[in-house]
C-alpha cells in the first residue's frame, strides 16, 4: 500500500499535498483500528475474568466444607456443624411449586397469544403488558405477595407463597420463550392440519404444543434457574431464616396418604440461608456462605447447560 | 366401512354435534385466554397492593415531607420519612454500575459483532451471559468479602461496607444484558451498509462506529434502557455490601442504602402489620415501581420513535 | 351427460378492500380433472381455497358472495350456516410446497382418520395401505412406514400429502401447483398419478405449467385478474382458444 502511495506521489506532484495527507489519515486511522480491537478483546477478557475470579474466590473459601454432612445437617449455632439440608429441600419444594404456577400459565398465554388472539388493542395491551411485567424489580413481586397472598389470602408466609411469588414473576420469561418456539413452527403445517378437517384445537394438541415442546422446555428450565437464585421477594414474605426442621412430608403410611400441609409451612431456600450466614460478622459462617455460593453456582450452571443442551437436540431433530 | 370416515351430510347449525364442537372449542379458548388474561391481572394485583398500602401512609406524612426530605428513619422514636437519602443510594448504585457497564458492554458488544470469528463468538458469547446467571447473592457476597478488601488495599479510606463495591459489581452482573441485546442488534444491520462503508476505504472501526452503532441505535438503547431497570432494581448486591445506612451521601466509599436493600431490611425485621414503619416499605417500593415503569415506557417509546424514522 | 360434483355461482370475493375474485361461475365435473390455468395473481389459488373455506381461517367475518353448490347434497359450501371444518372433511387439499408432519410416514397419512375419531387400528392400517397404493409409494415405503416423512425426497414428501388427502376419501382433491417445487422426473410421476386417480376422486388443479394442463386436465379454465375469462373442454382450449386473451396467454404472449 504504500509503496504504490508512494509511486503515485512521486507521479502526481501537483496533488503531492492531498496524497501527503491521505497517508497520515491512513496510518491514524489504522491505529485507532488495532486499538479498538485491542481493547474490545481485553474487554472481553477482563469481564471473563472477573467472572473466574468470583468463581476462584467462592471455591477456595468454601470448597474445604462441602461433604456430605453439610447437606444432611440443618443450620445451627455452630458454624461448624451447621448444613443446608433445610435449605436445599426447601428450593426444590418451592421450585416444585413455582413450576406449577409458572408452566401452565406461561404455556397457556403462550398459545392464546400465538393462536388464538386477534390484532386488536387487547391483545397489544396483554403483550405491552407482559413487557412490562419482565422488567419490574423481582423485590416488588415479594411486596405484592406480602400484600395480597400472605394477608389477604392468608396463605401466611408459607411454602405455597413463595411458590406462586417466584411463578409469577418468571411467567413473563416462560411466556416469551413459548411464543418464540410456538412461532418457529412453519405456518404450512397448521394449513395442512385444518385441510384434512382438524379442529383448531386439535391442531394445537396434536403439533402445536409436541413440535414447540423442546423450545417450552428450555424456557421453563432456564426460569427455573432465574428462580431458585431468588432472595428478595422470598425475604419480603418473611422467610424466616433459621429454619432447624423439614417441610412435612406430602406422603405418609396412614390415610389419606397424600397430603398438602407442606404447602403451608415455613420454610426456607438455599440463597436465602447463604445471605443469613454472610450477614454474620464470624468468618467461619462465611465459609459456610460460600459453600452454599458454590452449590448455588453449579445448580444454576447445570440447569442452564440442560437447558442449551435440549434447545441444541431439538433443533436438530426438528425438520420442515 | 366408509360410512366411519366419509361424511355425507353437513350438520345443521342447530344440532347437538355443533353445539358440542362449538363449546368445546370456545371452552378451549376460554381456558387459554384467561391464561394470557392472567399477566394483566398480576400487574393489577402489583399496582393495587402497593397503592393501597401507601394511602394510609401518606394521612400520616405529608407528600412533601416525602419528596423533599433528607432524613430517612422509620424505625427510630422520632421518625423521618424523606425518601431522597433512598433515592440517593439508589441512583448512585445504578450510576455506578452503568459507568462499568454501558462502556464494557458496548464495546464487548461491538467486537463480538464486528470483529470476531462467528465460530469463536459461538463460544465466547454464552460464557459472558453466564455473568447475568450467577445469583445476586453470589454477587454481594463477592462485593463484601473480595471487592471491598480489593478496594481498601487501593483506597485506605474506603469503609467495610460501601456502595462503590456494590455499584462496581452491580456493572459487571449488567454487562450481558448491554451486551448481549446490543450485539443482537448490530448484527441485525444489513452487511450491504458494512460492505459500502469498507468500500469507500474506511477502517472496520470507522465503520463500526459511523454505520453499525447509528444502525443498531434502536436495539442499543432498548439494551440501556433494560440494563437501566436492572439497575436500579437490584437487591442482594447492596443489602449484602452497602451497609444499609440510609443517608444522602454523593460519596461511594460510604455506606448507603438503596429502596431496595431498605425493603429487604425492615422485611426482616418484626413490624407489626400496618404499623407506618410496615407501611414505609410499600411506599418505597411504590417509589421503586414508578420509577422502573417510567423507564420502560420511556424505552418503549424510543424504540416506536427510532422504528418509525426507518 | 356428465355428473356434476360441484357448480360455482356468481362468486366474489375480495381480501378487506381489495376485490380478488369477480362473479365466477363454473361447473366441476364429477371424476374429471379440472385445470385452472392464468397469470401470476389472477386470483386462481384464491378461488381453489374457496372450496375448502381456507379463507375462514385468517379473516374473523368472511363474506363470500355467490355461492359454491357441492353435489348430489345440493349444499352451498360458502353459507355461513355451514361449519367450515366440515367442509375440509369432505374435500381435500395438496399444497405447493410439500408440507407432511414432522412425524413417520404412517402417522401423517392416517392424521386425517385420527382426527376423525377412527380408533380401530387394523382399519387405519388398511386404509394407509389403501391410500400409499393409490399414491403409488407404497412400494417404496412400505418398510419403513414408521420413519419419518421429511427424510424423504421432495417427490415422495409430495406423495405422501396425496395420500395423506386421499386417505379420508374426499369427493373433491384441490390441487395447489403440486409440482411447482419438485424436480422434472417427480413431476412427471406426479402428473401419471393425478391422471391415474381421477378414475377414484373428482380433481381440481392449480397450475403455471400449461403443458400440464394440456397433457392431464379434462377442462381448463383461463382467468385472468379475477375473473374467468374462458371455460372449456381441454382440447377446445388449447386447440381453439375463443377469447383472444386466452390465446395470447396459450402462445405465451403474457403471463
Amino acid at each position: 500500500m504504500e509503496v504504490l502511495l508512494t509511486a503515485k506521489q512521486n507521479q502526481d506532484s501537483a496533488n503531492k499535498d492531498l496524497v501527503t495527507v491521505d497517508l497520515v489519515q491512513l496510518k491514524k486511522r489504522q491505529l485507532m483500528n488495532q486499538v479498538f480491537s485491542v481493547l474490545g478483546l481485553l474487554t472481553l477478557l477482563f469481564s471473563i475474568l472477573v467472572l473466574l475470579a468470583l468463581i476462584w474466590d467462592l471455591a477456595s473459601t468454601g470448597a474445604p466444607r462441602i461433604t456430605k454432612e453439610f447437606f444432611m445437617q440443618f443450620p445451627s449455632r455452630i458454624p461448624g456443624k451447621a448444613g443446608i439440608l433445610s435449605a436445599w429441600v426447601g428450593s426444590f419444594c418451592v421450585m416444585i411449586v413455582t413450576a406449577l404456577c409458572a408452566i401452565p400459565l406461561g404455556i397457556g398465554a403462550g398459545v392464546y397469544l400465538e393462536e388464538y388472539a386477534r390484532k386488536n388493542w387487547f391483545t397489544h395491551l396483554i403483550e405491552l403488558n407482559i413487557i412490562n411485567l419482565a422488567g419490574v424489580p423481582s423485590i416488588i413481586f415479594g411486596l405484592m405477595s406480602l400484600g395480597f397472598f400472605v394477608q389477604k389470602l392468608n396463605f401466611g408466609q408459607s411454602l405455597l407463597t413463595a411458590g406462586l411469588t417466584l411463578g409469577l414473576m418468571v411467567l413473563p420469561i416462560v411466556i416469551v420463550t413459548a411464543r418464540e418456539a410456538i412461532r418457529s413452527i412453519p405456518n404450512s403445517i397448521r394449513e395442512a392440519s385444518f385441510a384434512l378437517g382438524a379442529s383448531r384445537w386439535q391442531t394445537i394438541k396434536h403439533h402445536v404444543l409436541p413440535y414447540s415442546s423442546g423450545g417450552i422446555l428450555t424456557g421453563v428450565i432456564i426460569s427455573l434457574s432465574r428462580a431458585i437464585g431468588e432472595t428478595a421477594p422470598l425475604i419480603t414474605i418473611g422467610a424466616v431464616t433459621f429454619i432447624a426442621f423439614l417441610p412435612t412430608s406430602p406422603v405418609s403410611v396412614v390415610w389419606p396418604f397424600i397430603n398438602f400441609q407442606w404447602l403451608k409451612d415455613p420454610f426456607t431456600v438455599m440463597p436465602i440461608q447463604m445471605f443469613n450466614w454472610i450477614s454474620k460478622p464470624e468468618s467461619e459462617f462465611h465459609v459456610n456462605a460460600a459453600a452454599t455460593g458454590i452449590v448455588l453456582l453449579g445448580m444454576t450452571l447445570l440447569m442452564n447447560i440442560v437447558a442449551i443442551f435440549i434447545r441444541y437436540r431439538f433443533r436438530a431433530k426438528m425438520k420442515w | 366401512m366408509s360410512q366411519k370416515i366419509v361424511l355425507t351430510h353437513f350438520s345443521a347449525p342447530g344440532s347437538r354435534a355443533r353445539r358440542w364442537r362449538w363449546f368445546r372449542e370456545k371452552f378451549v379458548e376460554f381456558i387459554l385466554f384467561s391464561a394470557a388474561a392472567s399477566s394483566v391481572l398480576v400487574t393489577a394485583g402489583i399496582v393495587w397492593t402497593l397503592i393501597s398500602e401507601s394511602i394510609p401512609f401518606f394521612k400520616n406524612v405529608s407528600l412533601w415531607d416525602f419528596i423533599t426530605g433528607t432524613e430517612w428513619t422509620p424505625t427510630f422514636e422520632n421518625a423521618k420519612f424523606g425518601i431522597l437519602p433512598l433515592l440517593g443510594g439508589t441512583f448512585l448504585s445504578t450510576f455506578i454500575g452503568l459507568i462499568v457497564a454501558i462502556p464494557l458492554g458496548t464495546i464487548a458488544a461491538a467486537y463480538l459483532s464486528e470483529y470476531m470469528k462467528p465460530q469463536v463468538r459461538e463460544i465466547v458469547k454464552p460464557i459472558l451471559e453466564l455473568l447475568a446467571a450467577v445469583p445476586t447473592v453470589v454477587y454481594g457476597y463477592f462485593a463484601l468479602l473480595f471487592v471491598t478488601p480489593l478496594l481498601q488495599q487501593l483506597f485506605p479510606q474506603i469503609q467495610g461496607f460501601n456502595i462503590l463495591a456494590a455499584g462496581l459489581v452491580i456493572g459487571f452482573m449488567i454487562i450481558p444484558y448491554v451486551s448481549s441485546l446490543s450485539e443482537d442488534a448490530m448484527r441485525a444491520v444489513p452487511n450491504h451498509f458494512r460492505e459500502a462503508s469498507l468500500a469507500l476505504g474506511a477502517s472496520q472501526f470507522q465503520t463500526t462506529i459511523r454505520v453499525v452503532i447509528p444502525g443498531a441505535f434502536s436495539g442499543i438503547s432498548s439494551a440501556y434502557v433494560l440494563a437501566i431497570s436492572r439497575a436500579l432494581g437490584e437487591t442482594m448486591v447492596v443489602a449484602i455490601a452497602g451497609g444499609n445506612q440510609p443517608q444522602l451521601t454523593m460519596d461511594p466509599t460510604q455506606p448507603a442504602a438503596t429502596i431496595t436493600a431498605f425493603i429487604v431490611q425492615i422485611s426482616q425485621g418484626d413490624l407489626p402489620h400496618g404499623s407506618i414503619g410496615y407501611q414505609s416499605i410499600y411506599v418505597a417500593g411504590l417509589t421503586l415501581f414508578v420509577i422502573t415503569f417510567s423507564f420502560n415506557v420511556l424505552g418503549l417509546w424510543i424504540r416506536k420513535r427510532i422504528q418509525e424514522k426507518e | 351427460m356428465q355428473n356434476l360434483r360441484a357448480q360455482i355461482n356468481n362468486l366474489s370475493f375480495a381480501y378487506g378492500e381489495k376485490p380478488v375474485l369477480n362473479s365466477i361461475s363454473m361447473p366441476v365435473h364429477e371424476k374429471k380433472i379440472t385445470a385452472m390455468i392464468g397469470p401470476s395473481g389472477c386470483g386462481k389459488t384464491t378461488l381453489l381455497r374457496c372450496f375448502n373455506r381456507m379463507h375462514d381461517l385468517y379473516t374473523q367475518s368472511i363474506k363470500y358472495e355467490g355461492e359454491i353448490i357441492l353435489y348430489p347434497e345440493g349444499k352451498n359450501i360458502l353459507s355461513s350456516d355451514i361449519d367450515p371444518m366440515e367442509v375440509r372433511m369432505r374435500i381435500g387439499m395438496v399444497f405447493q410446497k410439500p408440507n407432511p408432519f414432522p412425524k413417520s410416514i404412517f402417522e401423517n397419512v392416517a392424521y386425517g382418520l385420527k382426527v376423525r375419531g377412527v380408533k380401530k387400528r387394523t382399519f387405519i392400517e388398511s386404509r394407509v395401505e389403501k391410500s400409499l397404493v393409490q399414491a403409488g409409494l407404497w412400494n417404496e415405503v412400505k418398510d419403513r412406514l414408521h420413519s419419518s416423512a421429511t427424510s424423504l425426497s421432495g417427490g415422495q414428501q409430495q406423495r405422501v400429502c396425496i395420500a395423506r388427502a386421499l386417505a379420508t376419501d374426499p369427493e373433491i382433491l384441490l390441487l395447489d401447483e403440486p409440482t411447482s417445487a419438485l424436480d422434472p422426473i417427480s413431476t412427471g410421476h406426479i402428473e401419471e398419478l393425478i391422471s391415474e386417480l381421477k378414475k377414484d376422486v373428482t380433481i381440481v388443479i392449480v397450475t403455471h405449467n400449461l403443458h400440464q394442463a394440456a397433457r392431464c386436465s379434462d377442462f381448463t379454465a383461463f382467468m385472468y385478474l379475477g375473473n374467468l375469462i374462458e371455460f372449456n373442454a381441454s382440447e377446445k382450449i388449447f386447440t381453439t382458444p375463443k377469447d383472444q386473451r386466452t390465446e395470447n396467454y396459450i402462445t405465451g404472449r403474457f403471463g
